[in-house]
């Protein structure tokens, strides 16, 4: 039995940042906007205060914050020939749960992709041939460039207040910045974060092999900060419990503390928590989405909710599930090509570095913040020269320690004991007095790595799970290789009483450990219907009053965390909607 | 053997039953136990020993594991003696034991290790199994129960354990092993407030100063100088 609701102009799935952003955006326009949200309500004064919020148990190893897999997970298999097994418990990465989403537990890196990233295909073809692209890599262009999208990088650092130093300010590089960035047509609202001793070491080595070191551009605010919105930010207070946590400080940019404060009081918003959203009511003849049915979490009752505009803002599993569940779109076919709902999914390739440690020094891990420390750019994208490397893409490395936890936050030397005498005494003498050299990787999207629905698992409302056939390719494992040794080159410069040889992940997809929160594609923009499942706008190809937001949305992945490339795409299609589509509802470009 | 244990198993029963009695019960068995015999720094343990969920043969393996992966040296004292049994104890006991955010649909299928945990069973259950195969292993290897073994044959059977080396039904001894020693390292790091960290005496052998307020002015007043405070716990600022 399911409960029909009275029509409303927008429904909007999922309060995360691009739900909550949407939300404002659309209400500010004069729409009645309803948004639905699987999970509970969290406010900072309540959720986030200081004792209890600093207990790295509950919140990074008991997955206070995250999305409960007990209920929904995906099930995960390296190849087409294997199969699937569901992801019983989290670690690989942490998708949130909440009012706020992984936007309330994320540790703040804020960036603008690349110029080159947005034209990716036509870029290495012009540059090296066509035959510098592996023929099963499926890389594609977004359908917008950097240029479009700058306005709204603009937009969404201000909303975030973040902290950080300009590279390339309309045109003029500035040293102290990153100078591979696109032009910027301002500064960041803040000025960057302190630096601590991993830091100021990497920018001075970096520095002295003539890169080009800056700070880590972060949502973690170095002054107190009003946005544009008028909501506000405290100080960061460098207490180093900041990804997986909650800010108590509301120094870290969230939806909690950035957009809900001036959307929940709007009259024209009403919010609704444990509302799951199982399926979208698909109108295959009009390409209309008229309705979406949600679960009431606390009753297991069903509503139907018809609205004359559908925001999905779910994580990147769910967009694509919701997307496949209601048959929105073709599903991707791994053995043909065709169709594109599960195509091109894409992670992070992360962990190509070193560890430095030195015996006389205090590196005090323990203060810091999420977004942390000094990055070079100088082997990302294509900020460099391909000829001869045998692989495509980079990455950016860093060095900074986002925190100290001791639960999950101890290095020690290579050889040094796991448990017992030797182990207390190795750890008493490192702890304080280390850090990682980094490279974090682009993903370029394969054929075979991709989403469907799972034939065998299901969720907690009986659909299928999502399952993820995935493995990283040579192009990944040629540039862990080649970071790695960049950044060895960089240590061993430091005077470190240990430089630990240089190391990336060269076996298979590894789903226990922590890699990132930056799962990509499913849903993904670009310029060809048949390749893309949205135009360049968010707007599905196959359904004209959708539009579908996040990192979902990815052709491929960046080096980058996707938030900020995510924020600002979720600006651009607010503004496309408000200035174009609301106007004249239907598609905005045709096929 | 056997007929040794079982009266050691009623009186480890009795005494927890009659823990909450009062603390001369508490102390006299304190005086009993091997761990108290064999650790150079036993504090004697002022609060009576009860259990939520370990029996008697799981709480003395229990006990025994813990003073083996976090021995009494100068650094801190033993495992039991900062609560790390109490730990695990209260852990397999509530959500988390019981499978809290766990995905446990079938069917349960062997897969490749990179896939992570496919075994049916909760941790608490887990636990159980991977107690009594451990036990299995050392009387089939050394004639007596793990909390029996000497201390030297605690570190054999748990490097066997971690090499995967001893053969259990079912499942991997390293994948119990790991559990042991995550379930372990978290109890000896997390706030006191879940039992173990007993005197925050892991954060003071690593110069974790806990939860402090505020480091903004000593991001930079002690940039590569030691930060020697007191550690600060949870309890500390309620």
């Amino acid at each position: 039995m399911v409960t029909k609701l009275k029509e409303v102009d927008a429904v909007v799935i999922g309060m995360g940042w691009t739900g909550s952003i949407l939300s404002r955006e659309l209400t500010k326009a004069g729409l009645n906007v309803v948004g639905l949200e699987r999970g509970a309500m969290r406010t900072p004064r309540e959720d986030f205060a200081i004792p209890n919020v600093r207990d790295e148990l509950k919140y990074q190893h008991r997955h206070e914050l995250f999305q409960d897999t007990a209920s929904e997970t995906v099930s995960v298999r390296h190849a087409r020939s294997e199969t699937a097994l569901p992801m019983r418990r989290l670690g690989s990465f942490l998708p949130g749960n909440n009012v706020g989403g992984a936007g309330s537990h994320w540790n703040g890196a804020t960036w603008r992709r690349l110029e080159a990233d947005y034209v990716l295909r036509s870029h290495y073809t012009e540059k090296y041939g066509a035959k510098a692209i592996p023929a099963d890599m499926t890389i594609q262009d977004f359908g917008v460039t950097f240029a479009d999208m700058e306005p709204y990088y603009d937009k969404f650092e201000k909303l975030c207040g973040i902290s950080g130093q300009a590279g390339n300010l309309k045109g003029q590089k500035i040293e102290g910045g990153n100078i591979f960035e696109g032009p910027r047509s301002d500064n960041y609202p803040n000025k960057p974060l302190a630096r601590n001793f991993a830091a100021t070491t990497f920018e001075t080595a970096a520095k002295n092999m003539g890169y080009h070191p800056f700070p880590q551009p972060s949502a973690n605010a170095s002054e107190a900060y009003t946005n544009p919105e008028g909501a506000t930010m405290g100080q960061c207070v460098y207490c180093g419990f900041c990804e997986r946590f909650g800010c108590e400080s509301n120094a870290k940019a969230s939806p909690n503390v950035n957009v809900l404060p001036v959307l929940l009081p709007d009259p024209k918003f009403e919010l609704r928590t444990h509302a799951y959203v199982k399926q979208l009511n698909y109108d295959k003849q009009a390409k209309k989405v008229r309705s979406v049915i949600y679960v009431d979490t606390r009753t297991g009752e069903e509503y139907e909710q018809p609205a004359g505009l559908v925001i999905l803002g779910a994580y990147v599993f769910n967009n694509t599930l919701l997307m496949l569940y209601s048959g929105i779109g073709t599903p991707y076919d791994p053995v043909t090509g065709k169709g594109s709902v599960g195509k091109n999914y894409c992670y992070q390739y992360t962990g190509s570095g070193v560890t430095v440690f030195f015996e006389d020094k205090e590196t005090n891990p323990f203060m810091a913040a999420g977004a942390f420390g000094s990055v070079i750019d100088d082997f990302n994208s294509d900020n460099f020269d391909h000829s001869g490397l045998g692989f495509i893409g980079g990455g950016h490395i860093s060095a900074g320690l986002s925190n100290g936890r001791p639960i999950g936050t101890r290095a020690l030397p290579p050889g040094s004991p796991r448990w017992g005498k030797g182990w207390k005494q190795a750890t008493a003498k490192w702890y304080r007095r280390w850090f990682d050299v980094s490279g974090t990787a682009c993903n370029y999207a394969y054929r075979d790595n991709y989403l469907d629905l799972d034939p065998t698992y299901k969720d907690a409302l009986g659909r299928p799970l999502i399952r993820m056939t995935f493995n990283f390719k040579d192009n990944d494992r040629k540039i862990g290789a080649f970071l790695s040794q960049k950044s060895a080159d960089i240590a061993k410069t430091m005077n470190a009483t240990i430089v630990t040889p240089p190391r990336y992940k060269n076996g298979d997809y590894d789903l226990r450990p922590y890699q990132s929160t930056h799962n990509t594609g499913g849903t993904i923009m670009g310029s060809d219907p048949s390749t893309s499942v949205l135009n360049k706008y968010l707007q599905a190809w196959d359904a004209s009053n959708l539009f579908v937001m996040g990192a979902s949305t990815f052709p491929q992945n960046q080096s980058y965390n996707p938030t900020g490339p995510l924020g600002a795409s979720a600006y651009w299609a607010a503004n496309a909607i408000v200035t174009q589509y609301l106007k004249s509802p239907g598609p905005l470009l045709h096929a | 053997m056997a007929n040794e244990k079982i009266p050691r198993r009623d009186f480890l029963k009795a005494a927890g039953a009659a823990g909450a009695t009062g603390a001369a019960m508490a102390t006299g068995l304190a005086a009993c136990s091997p761990e108290a015999a064999t650790t150079a720094t036993a504090a004697p343990a002022a609060e009576p020993e009860v259990w939520l969920t370990l029996n008697a043969t799981e709480a003395a393996f229990t006990k025994a594991a813990v003073d083996t992966l976090i021995p009494a040296d100068e650094l801190t004292p033993s495992g039991t003696d900062v609560g790390l049994a109490t730990f695990i104890d209260r852990q397999l006991a509530g959500g988390f034991g019981n499978g809290a955010r766990l995905y446990r649909q079938g069917p349960f299928l062997p897969g490749k290790p990179e896939l992570g945990y496919q075994l049916a069973l909760s941790p608490r259950e887990f636990y159980r199994a991977g107690v009594e195969a451990t036990n299995e292993w050392t009387k089939k290897t050394y004639g007596k129960e793990f909390d029996r073994l000497t201390p030297e044959q605690r570190e054999e059977t748990l490097k066997a354990l971690e090499a995967g080396k001893a053969e259990f039904a079912g499942f991997s001894s390293a994948l119990f092993f790991d559990a042991l020693l995550t379930l372990t390292q978290e109890g000896f790091f997390a706030d006191p407030m879940y039992g173990g960290n007993k005197n925050k005496v892991a954060w003071k052998m690593i110069g974790f100063p806990g939860l402090p307020a505020s480091y903004r002015d000593e991001i930079k007043t002690y940039y590569n100088k030691k930060y020697d405070k007191e550690p600060q716990s949870i309890a500390d600022f309620s």
